[in-house]
């Protein structure tokens, strides 16, 4: 399993890199939207990504547009701090497969990795 | 070796005391959990970069308090990075003052 770290907090950052070696899962990491969609043009391809919602350059939302624009079928979990429901629903009509609430942990992973649908 | 076990043991109740005084929460037992022989230093790794990532932020805080008027949209966006941080490595008491900190930009509260 491969999965793409799209977060522009370098706490969160290392954290989630660690939980995805922690369970085995080969990962990547990016600071935003951009260099998400950036790293998909270049012609990689990942089973999972994990995508921030509030991000500069371009946010987790039109991240998760554009992907899914660009015919990108990957399990994407957007992972956000806002808790109030009209912004969740906003963030999971972009495309996402699954949601969690910031912080993650190995619980959460666990729980999207068993959502893996397609394999890249 | 007495004075090894001496030092494990004020370390242990110090981390506890953290806990009773509710400094971290449960967010900082995940991070404990994630240190493996693969990566021994894990949470000093995470913890490190997170007061060298919170004095910058604290700065530009700083800086942006000395201004007039309050740009309470800067400030708030400043202690979103601020609160994510702390609520990521188990900063229980830093994350609820973010959250009041950020209470007040919204209510455009420059006193509070």
């Amino acid at each position: 399993v491969t999965a793409l770290v799209v977060d522009d907090n370098k706490v969160s950052q290392m954290i989630h890199h660690q939980l995805l070696n922690v369970l085995g899962i080969v990962n990547h990491v990016v600071g935003n939207g951009k260099e998400a969609v950036e790293i998909h043009s270049s012609g990689k391809k990942f089973d999972l990504v994990l995508m921030d919602r509030d991000m500069p350059v371009m946010n987790g939302i039109e991240a998760t547009k554009k992907l899914r624009d660009m015919g990108v079928k990957s399990t994407i979990a957007g992972v956000s701090s806002h808790s109030l429901s009209e912004e969740r629903q906003e963030f999971i009509e972009a495309g996402l497969d699954d949601y969690h609430e910031k912080p993650l942990t190995i619980a959460k992973l666990v729980s999207v990795v068993s959502k893996i649908k397609y394999k890249a | 070796m007495e004075r090894n076990s001496q030092l494990h043991r004020q370390v242990a109740l110090m981390r506890q005391s953290l806990f009773d005084q509710g400094y971290l929460d449960e967010q900082f037992v995940q991070l404990e959990e994630l240190q493996d022989d693969a990566n021994p230093n894990f949470v000093e790794e995470v913890v490190t970069l997170y007061y060298r990532d919170s004095a910058r932020l604290i700065a530009s805080i700083e800086q942006a308090l000395d201004k007039s008027p309050l740009d309470f949209n800067k400030l708030d966006s400043y202690m979103h990075q601020f609160k994510g941080s702390s609520s990521s490595i188990g900063g229980r008491k830093v994350k609820a003052e973010c959250a009041q900190f950020r209470e007040y930009c919204r209510a455009g509260n420059g006193e509070g």
